[in-house]
C-alpha cells in the first residue's frame, strides 16, 4: 500500500523538503499541498524507470558525507595556493582508477565528489572494462591518487550502495 | 539606508567577513581560469568558486536574513545542493568535449581512446 502511493519515498522526501524550504513555511496548507506534489512528482519520477536504489547503511553515509566535505575544505586551500604561488607550472595529467564499483547511483555518487573536489575532475567511465579516466591538476604521485581514491571513496561507496 | 543597518554590530562583522571568504574563493577560482596554461588545468579552478566560495556566500546569506529576521531563514541551503548536483554535469560534458577533440586532432598528451 505505501509502495503504492510513495513509490520512491527518498525522491519524494527530498522534494518535500525542497518544497518546505522555498515556502519557508509550515502551516497546514504548505504542508498539505508539498505532500501532495512530492507525491505526484514521486510518481511522475518513477516514470522514468530509474534504476533501484538502495542505501544499506546509513551512518556510514554521513560520515563520508563528512570526510568528503573536510577533503573539499584542504583541497580548496591546495588549489589555491597553486593558483597564487608566484611562477612555476603545476605538472598535470590523467589517471585510470580500475574500480569494483558498479551500482549506478553509487557512480554517480562517486562523480560528484570526485569533480565536487577542486583538483580533480571524472573524465570518463568505461563501464564494461570498469576504468575510470580522471585529471588530476597537482599529479605528483600516481599510485597514491588511485589508493587515495578507491580507500576514502570507493571502499564506503560500495558498502552503503552495493 | 536599508533593513541591514538593523543588524547587531557582531552579526555585520560576521557577514562581512564571510562574504569577504566566499568572494576571495570565487575570485581565486576565476584567477586559475586565466593563469592556468591549458584547458585540463583551467577547468579545475572554477570549482572553488562553487565549493568554499558558494559555502561561505550560503552561511552569509544564512546568517544575515535569520538575524534580520529573527527566524531561521534556510532556503539559500538548496543552492548549495543544487550547485553541487549540477557543477559536475558542466564539467563533465566540457572536458569530455575537450578530449574527444584532442583526440581527434591526435594530440599525443592525451590518453588514447580504448
Amino acid at each position: 500500500m505505501i509502495r503504492r502511493c510513495l513509490p520512491h519515498p527518498l525522491m519524494s522526501g527530498f522534494l518535500l523538503l525542497a518544497w518546505l524550504l522555498l515556502q519557508r513555511s509550515l502551516a497546514p496548507a504548505t504542508l498539505l499541498a508539498g505532500v501532495l506534489v512530492a507525491m505526484g512528482l514521486g510518481r511522475a519520477f518513477g516514470k522514468l524507470r530509474p534504476p533501484a536504489a538502495r542505501i544499506r547503511n546509513v551512518p556510514l553515509l554521513v560520515r563520508l558525507l563528512l570526510r568528503v566535505m573536510g577533503d573539499i575544505v584542504r583541497s580548496n586551500l591546495a588549489v589555491a595556493w597553486l593558483v597564487l604561488r608566484p611562477g612555476g607550472q603545476v605538472r598535470s595529467g590523467f589517471v585510470s582508477v580500475s574500480l569494483e564499483l558498479t551500482d549506478p547511483y553509487g557512480l554517480a555518487a562517486l562523480a560528484c565528489i570526485i569533480t565536487s573536489t577542486p583538483g580533480t575532475i571524472w573524465v570518463d567511465h568505461d563501464s564494461t572494462r570498469r576504468v575510470l579516466l580522471i585529471h588530476v591538476l597537482d599529479l605528483v604521485d600516481e599510485a597514491a591518487w588511485i589508493g587515495n581514491i578507491k580507500r576514502r571513496y570507493e571502499r564506503p561507496l560500495l558498502e552503503i550502495f552495493q | 539606508m536599508n533593513h541591514l543597518d538593523a543588524l547587531p554590530p557582531w552579526a555585520a562583522v560576521l557577514v562581512g567577513v564571510l562574504v569577504l571568504l566566499g568572494a576571495g574563493f570565487a575570485f581565486v577560482g576565476s584567477l586559475g581560469l586565466l593563469r592556468l596554461r591549458d584547458f585540463y588545468k583551467r577547468v579545475h579552478a572554477p570549482t572553488l568558486g562553487t565549493t568554499l566560495g558558494t559555502f561561505f556566500m550560503v552561511v552569509a546569506s544564512i546568517v544575515c536574513f535569520s538575524v534580520a529576521q529573527g527566524r531561521p531563514v534556510l532556503h539559500e541551503m538548496l543552492i548549495g545542493v543544487f550547485l553541487t548536483l549540477t557543477t559536475p554535469i558542466t564539467l563533465m560534458l566540457l572536458v569530455r568535449a575537450a578530449l574527444y577533440r584532442n583526440r581527434v586532432e591526435g594530440q599525443q598528451r592525451v590518453p588514447p581512446p580504448r
